[in-house]
C-alpha cells in the first residue's frame, strides 16, 4: 500500500560510465564481470606457476629453479588457484546469474557486494608481492602446515594477512548470496522449485560462512606462534602440530565442496538444456547437495591418516568419507538419467558438461580409493593425490566454469561465441588434461612424492609426458581467451533464446540481459529446477 | 512501512558508492602494514596507522550513507529482512571464528597435553607433568600463576549479564515508545560495557605483572589470552556500536516498528555475552 513513494524513489540509476562504473559498482552484472575477469587473470597467473613446476619436472635433476623457489611455486599455485581463480569465478557467476535466475533486482547488499570484490585485488597483490620480499613467498604448500609455516620469512605473514582479507571477502560475498536467495526470490519461485545452481550456491555460501572464519582463526594462531611466543603448534609449550591439521582440514574439506557444489549446480542447468528434458530427480538432487554439505563437516581427518590417529578415529573418518560417495553417486546418476533418451545436441557447454561428468567421476572414484585408510597410508603425499584433486578441480570445477561461460555468454553479452573454436577448446583441453594428469596416478602408485623438485630416474617418462601435456593444456586456454575477446567485439548477435531447451528465468528476459533487470519483481509460475511455466509483470531498463 | 513483504515489488539498490573502494585500500594498507609490523620493519606501524584511519573514515562514510538512506525512508519490509538475515549470518561467521579457538583449547586440554604426559614422551620430556594449567615443558621458561575465576572474572560475568538485562530494558522502552527508558537503558549498557573493558584491562595488568602470565606461558597462557583477547575486541566493537546506537536513539532515529540497527546491535551484544559465559566456564573455571 505504501509502495507508491518507493516507485518514485531513485532506486535505479543511469548506467555509469568510465572508471567509476567499475570502481564504485553496485550493479550485480558489473560486479560479476569484475569477478570473472579477475578470476581469469588469477587463473593465468596460477597457470604460469604450474608451468614453471612442470618445466622443472620435465627431466630429473634440478633444471631451472632452486628447490626453495619450486616450493614457493607449488604453494602459491595452490593458493592462487583456490582463492584467486576458482572461488571468485563461482562467486562472479552467482553474482551475474542468480538475480536473473530467481527474479531479483540485484544482490541483496549491492554496496557490500562491491567491497567483496575489491578486497580480492589487494589480497592477490599481497600474495604476488610476497615473491619479492626477503625469503620469498610462502613455501609450506597451500595447506601451510605447521611447523613449516611457523618458520619462514615475511612472505608467510603476507600470505596470512592475504588469507584474512580473502576470508572477509568471501564471507561477505556468501552472506550476499544467501540473503539474495532467501529474501529476493520472485513470487512463485519457491525454494523447492528454484534452479539447482541457486541451491548449490546457497549451500556453498553456507559452507563458506561456516569454515572461512575457522581458516582465519588457524592462520591467526600461526601468526601468534610466529611472532608472539604462543605454542599452539609447538609441543614444547603443550601445543601440537597435528592441531594445525585438524583445524585446517575442518576448513579444508568443506572447501573442497565449496569448489565442487557450484560446479554441480552449473552441470544441473546445462545437461537438461541440451538434453531437452527436465532434470531427472530434482528433489533428490536438492537433498543430495544438502547432505554433501552436512557430511563435509565430519570427514576432515581423511587428510590425516598418516598422523597416527587412533584406529577407531581412522575408521570413523574412513566410513564417513565413503558415505559422501552416496549423494555424489545420486547426482551422477541423475545427470546420466537426464541425458537418457534426451534429444541431445553437443554444443560447447554440453561438451564441457559431459567432460565434467566423465572426469569428475574418475576424480571422485580415486577419492573413494584414498578414503580407505590402509590405502591412503600408502598413497598419502604422492602424485596419486595430485592426480585425484586435479581431476576434481580442473576437470571438475574448471570445466564446469567453461561450460557455464559458454552457456551464459550469449545472455551476458548479446553475442554468440565462436562455436568451432569453443569445440576445439573443449577437445584440446580434454585431451591434454588427461595427458597431463592421468600419468600422475601411475607416478603416485609407484611412490613418487609430491612437492619435490627432483625425482628418481624411473619416473622420467611419465613426468615428461605430463609436462608436455601441461604446456599444451595451458596454451589451449589462450584459445578460450581469444574466443571471448573476439566474440565480445565481433560475435554474431545472439538470438533471444540461443539454446532451444533452456527454460529457466534468465532466458525469459531480453538478450543481452538489460542493465537493470527485474526492477519490479515478476510473478512467475515455476516448475522443478527453475523452469518457468509462465511469467508476467517483469520490468527492466 | 506497513507494507508486507508480499506487496513490495521494488527493492532499494544503492547508487554507485566510493566506500567499498576506500575500504579495499584500507585493508591493503592494514594487511601490508601488519606484515611489516610483526617483523619489526619500519613502514609497518605507519601503514597500519594510515590503514586504520582510512578504515575509520570509510566506516563513518558508509554507515552515514546507510543511516541517511534509512531516515529518507528508502528501506521497507524487504530491505529490513535482508538486513536481519545479513546480521544473523554475520554473527554465525563470528561464532565459527571463536569455535576455532575453543576447538584449540579443547584439543590441547583433552588430547595434546595428556598425550605429552604419556609414557611415549618420557624420554623426550622427563620432567613433564600433564597438568592444567600446564606449568612444565621446555617452551615454558618462567613460572606463572593461573587466573583465579572467582575474582574479577566473576565480577565481569555479572557485569555482562546485567548489561544483557539493561539492553533488553532499552528494547522494551523502544517497543512501548518510552524514549527515556530506551536511552537510559542504552546508556547503562554502554557504561557496563566500558566498565567490563576497564576491568579486563586491570585483569591483564594483574596477569602480566603479578602472575607473570603471558602469551608465551605455554598452552594455558596462549588460549587464555587469545580467547579473552578476541572476546575483549568484540566487546570493544559492541560497545562502540552501542554508543552509536545510543546517539541515534537520543536523536529519535528509531520507532517501535522501525529499529533494525538497534536490534542488530542487541543481537551482537547477546552473542558477545554468550561467548563470555563459555569463556568463564571453560577458560577461567574448569
Ligand atoms: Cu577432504
Amino acid at each position: 500500500m505504501a509502495m507508491t513513494d518507493v516507485q518514485q524513489a531513485p532506486a535505479h540509476h543511469h548506467k555509469p560510465s568510465g572508471w567509476s562504473r567499475w570502481l564504485m559498482a553496485t550493479n550485480h552484472k558489473d560486479i560479476g564481470s569484475l569477478y570473472l575477469w579477475f578470476s581469469f587473470i588469477m587463473f593465468l597467473s596460477g597457470g604460469v606457476m604450474a608451468l614453471c613446476i612442470r618445466a622443472e619436472l620435465f627431466r630429473p635433476g634440478l633444471q631451472f629453479f632452486a628447490p626453495e623457489l619450486f616450493n614457493q611455486f607449488t604453494t602459491l599455485h595452490g593458493l592462487v588457484m583456490v582463492f584467486g581463480a576458482i572461488m571468485p569465478a563461482f562467486t562472479g557467476l552467482a553474482n551475474w546469474m542468480l538475480p536473473l535466475m530467481i527474479g531479483a533486482p540485484d544482490m541483496a547488499f549491492a554496496r557490500m557486494n562491491n567491497w567483496s570484490f575489491w578486497l580480492l585485488p589487494p589480497a592477490a597483490a599481497l600474495l604476488m608481492l610476497s615473491f619479492l620480499v626477503p625469503g620469498g613467498a610462502a613455501a609450506a604448500g597451500w595447506t601451510l602446515y605447521a611447523p613449516l609455516s611457523t618458520q619462514m620469512g615475511i612472505g608467510m605473514d603476507m600470505t596470512i594477512f592475504a588469507i584474512h582479507i580473502m576470508g572477509v571477502s568471501s564471507v561477505m560475498g556468501s552472506i550476499n548470496i544467501i540473503v539474495t536467495i532467501l529474501n529476493l526470490r520472485a513470487p512463485g519461485m519457491d525454494l523447492m522449485k528454484m534452479p539447482m545452481f541457486a541451491w548449490a550456491s546457497l549451500i556453498t555460501a553456507f559452507l563458506i560462512i561456516a569454515v572461512m572464519p575457522v581458516l582465519a582463526g588457524v592462520v591467526t594462531m600461526v601468526l601468534t606462534d610466529r611472532h608472539f611466543g604462543t605454542h599452539f603448534f609447538n609441543a614444547a609449550g603443550g601445543g601440537d602440530p597435528i592441531l594445525y591439521q585438524h583445524i585446517f582440514w575442518f576448513f579444508g574439506h568443506p572447501e573442497v565442496y565449496i569448489m565442487a557444489l557450484p560446479a554441480f549446480g552449473i552441470i544441473s542447468q546445462v545437461i537438461p538444456t541440451f538434453s531437452r528434458k527436465p532434470l531427472f530427480g530434482y528433489t533428490s538432487m536438492v537433498y543430495a547437495t544438502s547432505s554433501i554439505g552436512v557430511l563435509s563437516f565430519i570427514v576432515w581427518a581423511h587428510h590425516m591418516f598418516v598422523t597416527g590417529l587412533p584406529a577407531t578415529v581412522q575408521l570413523f573418518f574412513m566410513y564417513a568419507t565413503m558415505l559422501i560417495a552416496v549423494p555424489t553417486g545420486v547426482k551422477v546418476f541423475n545427470w546420466i538419467a537426464t541425458m537418457w533418451e534426451g534429444a541431445m545436441t553437443f554444443e560447447t557447454p554440453m561438451l564441457f558438461a559431459i567432460g565434467f561428468i566423465l572426469l569428475f567421476t574418475i576424480g571422485g572414484l580415486s577419492g573413494v580409493t584414498l578414503s580407505v585408510a590402509a590405502l591412503d597410508i600408502q598413497l598419502h603425499g604422492t602424485y596419486y593425490v595430485v592426480a585425484h584433486f586435479h581431476y576434481v578441480l580442473v576437470a571438475g570445477a574448471l570445466f564446469s566454469l567453461f561450460s557455464a561461460m559458454y552457456y551464459w555468454f550469449p545472455k551476458m553479452t548479446g553475442r554468440m561465441y565462436n562455436e568451432r573454436l569453443g569445440k576445439f577448446h573443449f577437445w584440446w583441453s580434454m585431451v591434454w588434461f588427461n595427458v597431463t594428469f592421468f600419468p600422475m596416478h601411475f607416478l603416485g602408485l609407484a611412490g613418487m612424492p609430491r612437492r619435490i623438485p627432483d625425482y628418481a630416474l624411473q619416473f622420467t617418462e611419465f613426468n615428461s609426458i605430463a609436462s608436455v601435456g601441461a604446456f599444451c593444456f595451458g596454451l589451449g586456454q589462450l584459445i578460450f581467451l581469444y574466443n571471448i575477446l573476439t566474440s565480445l567485439k565481433n560475435g554474431k548477435p545472439a538470438p533471444a533464446l540461443p539454446w532451444e531447451g533452456a527454460d529457466t528465468l534468465e532466458w525469459k528476459i531480453p538478450t543481452p540481459a538489460p542493465y537493470h533487470s527485474f526492477v519490479e519483481a515478476p510473478q512467475v509460475e515455476a516448475d522443478h529446477n527453475g523452469s518457468i511455466v509462465s511469467m508476467h509483470g517483469d520490468k527492466h531498463h | 512501512m506497513e507494507s508486507t513483504r508480499q506487496e513490495q515489488t521494488h527493492y532499494y539498490v544503492p547508487a554507485p558508492s566510493r566506500w567499498p573502494m576506500v575500504g579495499a585500500v584500507a585493508l591493503f594498507c592494514l594487511g601490508l602494514g601488519a606484515a611489516f609490523a610483526v617483523n619489526g620493519q619500519s613502514p609497518g606501524s605507519l601503514l597500519l596507522g594510515v590503514g586504520a584511519l582510512i578504515l575509520i573514515g570509510m566506516l563513518f562514510g558508509w554507515f552515514g550513507d546507510v543511516i541517511r538512506e534509512s531516515l529518507a525512508g528508502e528501506y521497507h519490509g524487504k530491505e529490513d529482512s535482508s538486513f536481519r538475515w545479513g546480521m544473523g549470518w554475520f554473527i554465525f561467521s563470528e561464532i565459527m571464528f571463536f569455535a576455532a579457538f575453543f576447538g584449540a583449547l579443547f584439543y590441547v586440554r583433552v588430547i595434546a597435553v595428556p598425550t605429552l604426559g604419556d609414557m611415549d614422551y618420557k624420554l623426550l620430556y622427563p620432567d613433564f607433568t600433564a597438568s592444567w594449567p600446564l606449568s612444565t615443558g621446555p617452551g615454558i621458561t618462567s613460572t606463572y600463576q593461573a587466573m583465579e575465576a572467582w575474582g574479577l572474572p566473576m565480577v565481569n560475568t555479572l557485569i555482562l549479564l546485567t548489561s544483557g538485562v539493561t539492553v533488553t530494558i532499552a528494547h522494551w522502552g523502544l517497543l512501548r515508545g518510552r524514549q527515556s527508558q530506551l536511552v537510559g537503558g542504552l546508556v547503562a549498557t554502554v557504561l557496563l560495557g566500558t566498565i567490563f573493558l576497564g576491568l579486563q584491562l586491570t585483569e591483564y595488568h594483574h596477569a602480566l605483572h603479578s602472575l607473570n602470565l603471558t602469551l608465551a606461558s605455554g598452552a594455558y597462557g596462549m588460549t587464555f589470552y587469545l580467547l579473552t583477547g578476541f572476546h575483549g575486541m568484540h566487546v570493544l566493537l559492541g560497545t562502540i556500536m552501542l554508543a552509536v546506537i545510543t546517539v541515534r536513539a537520543a536523536r529519535g532515529h528509531f520507532g517501535p516498528t522501525r529499529h533494525f540497527a538497534f536490534e542488530a546491535v542487541a543481537w551482537y551484544w547477546h552473542f558477545v555475552d554468550v561467548v563470555w559465559l563459555l569463556l568463564f566456564f571453560f577458560v577461567y573455571w574448569l
